[in-house]
């Protein structure tokens, strides 16, 4: 699952802009995780500061 | 906040409030929703503009201008540098803004004229009735309001979710996000008249890195880098504390910003039944440079005067709206859009022994003109075999 590391997260919308299944919404300074997530790891990627990390079980 | 409006604008940055002055102006009633607590915060921007696109639509004031530019200067992988100068327009070619004071301008201008403004709300949903997009949901501290609209206009920036929710796929391609990073920093030596980029894979792969005065001594330094070279341990800011240990270890850091800024194709379409999209949020940002403020005040204000027209008319349908969609990509705007795409795609291919070879022949350039039209154009004239290599660009640029 998509782990968000609040303590980097610079709350830019980078992410957001990339997500496919639009699973990802930023509200203000917090980056929401929606249900729609499948893990895919396009939005770790591309995060300018490493705040998004997809943890495998 | 009333519960109806003419226009309704999703997002309070460049688009949202030309759209919302330009509409208020007209008699029409308009409101901005940004969903942020302040206009203009935090800053998303390297903030650099053009004189003349700025002057289109807002009288230039030193209360938002940071600085003033008289050049740019490219600089090489191996470190080659071309200045850029300018021989016409006094020698000013562009400004580096403060983006805080300016779009709280800009929002200012838009209430002036008679725009409601709704900060700290949110538009969490569309209302959509029979297909139509009809207004939207606000959220503002737990309350859920709906309001509705003519038209509304989606000016929600790089996130784009208002037209997501609509139907409309707005995703970034990974390899065309420019994952970026910026610092404020102060205290340096710079010429505080020159924008600097500097290319070649080992400094930005598939961007640039640039250095903006903001002041004698303080400027905007910051980088993008396409999505799909970023990862662990070489993403934006990894690029950008490898150059600020180098090229300005004392400098101080008064600024963090981090963002993202689309460098794909506009959205193939731009309208909706009911709906405008604007700004960032179309896709219309600048693929070459990056640069977004003036294209969003652009289709902010186009959106404005088309669906003006259409609410006069009494059809705010997709068929209605259209013109809005025609009309930009036939502009100035759109057709450097599509002209800055080919060359954008063509620089991210370049090896930096490629690039080195290109700045080398370009360094002599002095430019009556300062665009990437005219710098593009003097280059094939130095060396004609770049012709070749440009050829998509031939029936673009003659």
């Amino acid at each position: 699952m998509l782990k968000v590391h609040r303590d980097i997260c610079g709350y830019c919308g980078c992410c957001v802009s990339v997500c496919k299944e639009g699973a990802l919404e930023l509200i203000d300074a917090y980056l929401e995780v929606g249900p729609g997530c499948t893990d895919c790891g396009v939005c770790a990627k591309a995060c300018p500061v490493g705040a998004l990390e997809v943890e495998r079980e | 906040m009333k519960k109806h409006y003419d226009l309704l604008m999703i997002g309070g940055g460049p688009a949202g409030a030309i759209a919302a002055r330009t509409a208020a102006k007209a008699g029409l009633s308009a409101c901005i929703v940004e969903k942020r607590p302040a206009i203009g915060a935090p800053v998303r921007c390297a903030e650099g503009i053009g004189m003349e696109s700025l002057a289109e639509f807002v009288k230039p004031d030193p209360c938002f201008i940071s600085a003033e530019m008289q050049r740019a200067s490219l600089v090489a992988p191996d470190g080659t540098t071309m200045i850029l100068d300018s021989q016409s327009s006094g020698g000013k070619v562009g400004y580096v803004l403060d983006r805080k004071v300016f779009d709280r301008e800009l929002v200012w201008q838009a209430a002036e004229a008679g725009s409601d403004v709704a900060v700290k709300t949110r538009a969490s949903a569309p209302i959509i009735k029979d297909g139509k997009v009809r207004g939207a949901t606000l959220e503002f501290c737990g309350t859920k309001t709906d309001v509705t609209a003519d038209v509304v206009v989606a000016a929600d920036g790089v996130e784009s979710k208002f037209s997501k929710w609509c139907g409309i796929d707005t995703t970034v391609p990974l390899r065309e996000i420019m994952s970026s990073a910026q610092y404020i920093v102060t205290d340096i030596d710079i010429d505080p008249h020159c924008t600097v980029f500097c290319l070649g894979n080992e400094v930005a792969p598939q961007g640039y890195l640039w250095v903006f005065p903001k002041g004698d001594r303080t400027a905007n330094v910051g980088i993008g880098i396409s999505g799909l070279k970023s990862g662990t341990g070489h993403r934006a800011k990894d690029y950008l504390d490898k150059y600020m240990a180098s090229k300005f270890p004392n400098g101080k850091t008064i600024e963090w910003i981090v963002g993202g800024v689309s460098v794909c194709r506009p959205l193939a379409c731009t309208v909706g039944d009911g709906l405008i999209i604007a700004g960032d949020a179309a896709r219309v940002v600048d693929p070459l440079t990056g640069g977004g403020i003036y294209n969003a005040m652009y289709t902010g204000d186009l959106a404005a005067k088309v669906a003006i027209d259409a609410i006069e008319k009494g059809d705010t349908s997709k068929n209605a709206l259209m013109p809005y969609d025609t009309q930009w990509r036939q502009s100035k705007m759109g057709k450097t859009i599509e002209r800055n795409y080919h060359i954008k795609e063509y620089m991210i291919n370049l090896t930096d022994a490629k690039l080195n070879a290109i700045i080398q022949t370009a360094s002599s350039i002095n430019l009556k003109e300062f665009s990437t039209l005219q710098l593009v154009k003097e280059l094939i004239k130095r060396d004609p075999k770049l012709i070749f290599e440009l050829a998509i660009l031939k029936d673009l640029i003659t």
